[in-house]
């Protein structure tokens, strides 16, 4: 019985699999660079109002302190505006001078406000990033399309917080947190998906019920790998396609040529496609996609192994029939 | 009847062909997936996910049972060798059926009973089911949970080892299939080992 329970050993990895069960890994902080803040102080007489939920003046009329509520879409987090692109702007850099005095006055209230093509269109500092495209391609998406004028750059990129990744940040699964969390901000949340429509906000979790293991894909891709239009001039595409137009097929992806390629890895990716190794190895270094990252040497060398055994049973095969005639 | 002996009883059977359609169901959506091109599609890609997933559920169930039926019942016994001196007579195996069979000889181990297998059988199965299996469930069943088992483990490189080595381990069984399959063919008749597991008599040579 002792000998036969040796059978049951094989079962011990399968137990030994349970100890794996672990929590999710923090993610780790972003490093920041050395930044010399000039304009803290200036900004500090904005941000003692606009950077909290309530805000305090004295009341002339009724002669006494007031703690007011300060509007949710007129706060700005200071901790992370001093992280963002625009960290080294004064507020008035954007906002008209007259801020300063308080109350503020009511014209204010039609301060035309910028997009970001205003700053940063026709300028060479910036062409990298080549803003005309974006802007170009973003009327063409959805969000443009079905919003008009109402839908701005500042939907998913509010300049007070918004800080380029997909080129900057070596932490993909952040990079890709950051970017869906962009999505989600409307998507999965009824009261801003409601200031552009009555439609009722679709659960994405529902929506995407068909996806294998879901919330790998959540962590290992971008919402726009699917739902964008891949443009070739950009780096992040902007063209947002209808939900009916979104990538569905699996292969497109999980395959050779991988649309991820062209998106997703797109920084990596311009000069380290190579016919030997692994097939778009730059995607090893963050995860592995089935179907796209295949091993030259291991193909080969399955495809000889796999010969030399069909050889060697056709040379038995004809073996056995020779001599039984003979 | 006297030249037939009934060597696989109904469990055996029963697993060993439900084994064979989930390992063929396995190999043909495995490579769907690791092969998948648009261009040229097989399978469609989340067919062969979720009949790769089911199959390999399934298939770790079955094996669970094997084991069990070989710890509780006599099979067992068939998957056990000292190991000194065994590769004498897997080499006697491999030199019948390389040379011995084509000069008429008699198979070097008769077929009782006792000794359901010759020794190149029960190498090669004891390879196959106590080896290669656990580890192409284990590993299977790692990618299938990739965020619970994988994730802090080997960090974000640890699918893609657990992939490449259930890969290996899986094409290796593929080929174990298309050499178990020829294999069966030298029986008293072609089909007679196919008969076998069909009613349990072994027919002999």
């Amino acid at each position: 019985m002792i000998k036969k329970l040796l059978f049951g050993l094989p079962l011990l990895p399968l137990v030994f699999l349970l100890f794996f069960i672990s929590p999710l890994s923090s993610q780790t902080p972003i490093e920041e660079e050395e930044r010399e803040y000039e304009f803290l102080e200036v900004n500090q007489k904005c941000l003692k109002c606009h950077g909290h939920t309530y805000y305090y003046y004295y009341n002339d009329w009724v002669e006494r302190d007031i703690k007011a509520r300060m509007n949710p879409y007129h706060i700005v987090d200071s901790a992370d505006f001093y992280v963002s692109n625009h960290w080294n702007f004064r507020c008035v850099d954007c906002h008209s001078e007259d801020y300063a005095e308080f109350p503020h006055a009511g014209e204010l209230r039609m301060e035309p406000i910028y997009e970001c093509i205003d700053c940063h269109g026709g300028d060479e500092h910036y062409a990298q990033y080549n803003f005309e495209a974006i802007d170009e391609e973003f009327h063409k998406s959805v969000h443009s399309s079905k919003h008009s004028e109402e839908f701005t750059c500042w939907m998913c990129h509010d300049p007070h917080t918004y800080r380029v990744n997909a080129r900057t940040n070596d932490n993909m699964e952040e990079f890709i947190r950051y970017d869906n969390e962009i999505c989600l901000s409307c998507h999965a949340n009824v009261n801003r998906y409601q200031l552009l429509t009555t439609v009722d906000n679709p659960n994405i979790l529902d929506m995407h019920g068909w996806l294998p293991n879901q919330g790998l894909h959540f962590k290992s891709v971008r919402c726009i790998e699917c739902h964008t239009d891949i443009s070739d001039d950009l780096m992040v595409a902007h063209n947002v396609l209808p939900k009916e137009k979104a990538v569905k097929k699996c292969v497109d992806c999980h395959s050779k040529n991988s649309r991820l390629l062209t998106s997703l890895y797109k920084m990596q990716f311009t000069d380290q496609r190579s016919l030997v190794g692994f097939s778009n190895s730059a995607m090893l270094e963050e995860g592995y996609i089935i179907g796209a990252n295949r091993n030259y040497y291991l193909n080969r060398l399955s495809l000889v192994l796999f010969g030399l055994v069909l050889l060697f049973i056709s040379f038995h095969v004809i073996l056995r029939l020779t001599i039984k005639h003979s | 009847m006297a030249d037939k002996i009934y060597l696989y009883p109904v469990w055996v059977r029963l697993w060993h062909w439900m084994n064979a359609i989930l390992c063929l169901l396995l190999i043909v959506t495995g490579l769907s997936m690791q092969y998948s091109d648009p261009a040229y599609p097989f399978m469609r890609f989340d067919w062969a996910v979720a009949i790769h997933d089911i199959s390999g559920i399934i298939l770790t169930l079955s094996y669970i049972v094997f084991l069990l039926g070989n710890i509780f019942t006599p099979n067992g016994n068939q998957y056990l060798f000292r190991i000194k001196g065994y590769f004498k007579n897997v080499a006697l195996q491999f030199r019948y059926y390389s040379y011995g069979m084509f000069k008429g000889e008699k198979p070097p181990f008769e077929i009782t009973r006792r000794n359901k297998f010759n020794p190149l059988q029960r190498f090669s199965y004891v390879a196959i089911m106590y080896i290669s299996m656990p580890v192409v469930i284990v590993t299977g069943l790692m990618l299938l949970y990739p965020e619970y088992f994988l994730h802090d483990i080997m960090g974000k490189h640890s699918i893609h080892y657990t992939d490449m080595l259930h890969v290996i381990i899986g094409f290796v069984i593929s080929l174990f299939m298309v050499i178990h399959v020829y294999f069966c063919t030298i029986g008293a008749k072609p089909l007679s080992n196919f008969k076998s597991m069909f009613n349990g008599y072994h027919e002999k040579h």
